[in-house]
């Protein structure tokens, strides 16, 4: 497919010899279309992402104007002179880094587990024969559909049973294993060769050894894919952390919106500080790494949840 | 089709014995470990351990939960007092509950708007950056922003966005002349179109990262074919890119839906956890969360979260069943 991948202007000129020879007067009509098209695909691609973008842009504006041009009737996009201060009021009247440090804590532990429990279910079910794996895997497949709000209640009196709630366990807990990692990986090791754990079980090595020497290294991938996504889903989850947790000292970034409603109810140009600083790291992590959030969904299908 | 059984097996017997599907899970996982008819020698505890700590965690968190969830929509339970069996009462109670359909109502309503709109913008936009022109990873970038932005904090920003007297859109529409603006979030006919444009917003760039992948997959050499025989631009999409494409869109479509029909957080947010006005952008999520935390009504909640499930199974197997029709596999 990529071997065709230069300008489509030439594309238009040089498709094949016949089509050459069919229309030869009409290349330069042809030409003066394609670039219609195109500057036509601009204008529309532009708006588009105006549209796109511009909320982002609005959001920081906001925060960086007085309560007073907040309550202006024309929307200022460029404030004068910005308030910085905004965001010191905020720093100090919240524990905006305590949120961070939380949603950090939950988003690593949750990241790491998950990816350890799933691959090694996922080596289980791709690479070892054993009684019942039909069946088990027939089972995880099954409860792949139920929404996650399904098992809210009782994993939330599990949690209350076991005095979790408002702990970092009981944020932790329930995400450290997912049907869909452990789904998505065993489809990736399918993948992979058999040919060179053959050759290391003829030299003797373990299967915990070829799990962690062979398969994992060569999922590189599938695994860059699942850190991002289940990273991401981690730090935006919103449901679980507002049924489980109450304490300020615990309150992870989305729930934190709630908090700073509370504190701040219209003063819009407080809360869109909130906002900003709420998205601005995820936002400069995947700017500069968007090449890896683009391919990971394309990998996956699946985005953060 | 494992869960068909595991839910038949709750319905016959209380929910601690172990239903046919457990015990010859059981049965098996004690063969395994005895290592009988294991293919190679080794496989079998290895695979026990190996599966140990996932399993510990699915069988507490999911299989545990999705069946607790079952059992509990049968009591009257508020986690003060002891539980009391009630039968089917707490799913005769939602029929019976106005609020119910509404927020069903509004459910299907957000899912409606939310698919076919995000959908069709997404499959314009990676069209266009198809075309591979110089630029357009700036525009792949900007278009999958929000969907990665903190969902919480887009929300309230368009909170902001949407806020009937000073917010950008209402500003616009009044500088523009509108005399009216329809205020959004406090009118109960627009609250809903703005959580479905919030929604679009969020939606589109994900959507277009699987339409771009999708693309990819579409043979030049059948749209070269094409274009020999005479068929124009709107042909070659319409007989070439769009069947090609199928499959993507379908697999779009059904994320798409499953996700929809589990909002809650943007509406949470949005209306300051208040499902205003009048519950107009209320949802099934929603309903389920203030049942259960807000009511401590478990029995309730519970039953809403098995009918929250048995629609999305509902609309996926009809999606599936649909496909035939319009869905091109090579």
């Amino acid at each position: 497919m990529s071997s065709r991948q230069q300008s489509p202007g030439a594309l238009s000129v040089r498709p094949d010899q016949g089509r050459a020879a069919v229309l030869p007067r009409n290349r330069p009509r042809l030409r003066v279309r394609r670039l219609l098209v195109d500057l036509l695909v601009y204008v529309g691609l532009t708006i588009g992402m105006v549209a796109v973008v511009l909320p982002f842009v609005y959001m920081v504006a906001s925060s960086l104007e007085t309560i007073a041009q907040i309550g202006a009737l024309t929307p200022q996009f460029w404030p004068d002179p910005p308030q910085w201060t905004n965001y010191q009021q905020v720093w100090q009247q919240l524990p905006v880094g305590q949120y961070f440090l939380n949603s950090l804590i939950v988003a690593v532990v949750v990241t790491g587990g998950q990816i350890i429990t799933a691959s090694m279910a996922a080596y289980a079910f791709a690479r070892l024969r054993f009684r019942g794996r039909s069946v088990l895997f027939a089972l995880y497949l099954g409860t792949l559909i139920i929404p996650s709000q399904v098992t809210l209640i009782p994993n939330y009196i599990l949690i209350r049973i076991l005095h979790w709630h408002n702990t970092y366990a009981g944020l932790i807990a329930p995400f450290l294993v997912s049907v869909f990692s452990t789904f998505l990986l065993r489809q990736f090791f399918l993948t992979i060769s058999p040919e060179l754990e053959d050759a290391a079980r003829i030299d003797g090595a373990s299967h915990f050894q070829i799990y962690l020497r062979i398969i994992m290294p060569l999922a590189k991938p599938a695994l860059a894919a699942l850190v991002i996504f289940t990273f991401l889903g981690s730090w935006n989850n919103f449901l679980w952390p507002l049924v489980v947790i109450d304490s300020p000292s615990l309150t992870t970034v989305p729930l934190s919106i709630v908090a700073f409603q509370g504190q701040y109810a219209t003063a819009w140009n407080l809360l869109m500080v909130a906002a900003t600083l709420s998205v601005a790291p995820v936002l400069i992590v995947y700017l500069l790494a968007q090449r890896y959030f683009v391919e990971g969904i394309a990998l996956t299908g699946q985005g953060g949840r | 089709m494992g869960l068909g059984g595991c839910g038949k097996s709750g319905m016959n017997q209380p929910a601690t014995a172990p239903g046919p599907v457990a015990a010859n899970l059981w049965h098996r996982l004690r063969t395994t470990w005895a290592e009988q008819g294991n293919y190679r020698r080794g496989d079998g505890r290895a695979a026990i351990l190996f599966l140990l700590p996932d399993l510990i965690g699915f069988v507490i968190f999911t299989l545990l939960g999705v069946l607790g969830t079952f059992g509990i929509s049968f009591l009257k339970w508020n986690l003060v007092r002891p539980p009391t069996f009630v039968g089917l009462e707490n799913y005769r109670g939602l029929v019976d509950d106005p609020l119910f359909w509404q927020v069903l109502g509004n459910t299907v309503y957000y899912t409606l708007g939310v698919v076919p709109i995000s959908t069709a913008l997404a499959l314009l936009i990676a069209l266009g950056l198809n075309r591979k022109l110089p630029g357009m990873v700036i525009f792949r970038t900007a278009y999958f922003a929000p969907f990665i932005t903190t969902l919480t904090a887009s929300a309230l920003l368009w909170q902001w966005i949407f806020d009937p007297t000073r917010g950008l859109i209402d500003s616009v529409l009044y500088m523009i002349g509108v005399s009216d603006p329809p205020g959004w979030l406090n009118s109960t006919a627009w609250a809903m179109p703005a959580l479905i444009i919030f929604g679009v917003w969020r939606q589109i760039g994900f959507s277009m990262v699987l339409f771009l992948a999708g693309l990819q997959g579409v043979p030049r050499t059948l749209l070269e074919a094409a274009s020999v025989d005479g068929a124009g631009a709107w042909q070659r999409f319409r007989h070439v890119t769009l069947p090609m494409l199928s499959p993507t869109t379908f697999f779009v479509v059904i994320i798409t839906t499953i996700g929809s029909f589990q909002i809650f957080d943007q509406a949470f947010i949005l209306t300051g956890g208040r499902f205003s006005p009048d519950n107009a952008t209320n949802t099934l999520v929603g309903y389920l969360y203030n049942k259960a935390f807000v009511y401590l009504d478990m029995g309730t909640a519970s039953a809403t979260a098995w009918v929250l499930f048995l629609i999305i199974f509902a609309v996926t197997v009809v999606q599936l069943i649909g496909q035939r029709r319009w869905v091109h596999y090579e």
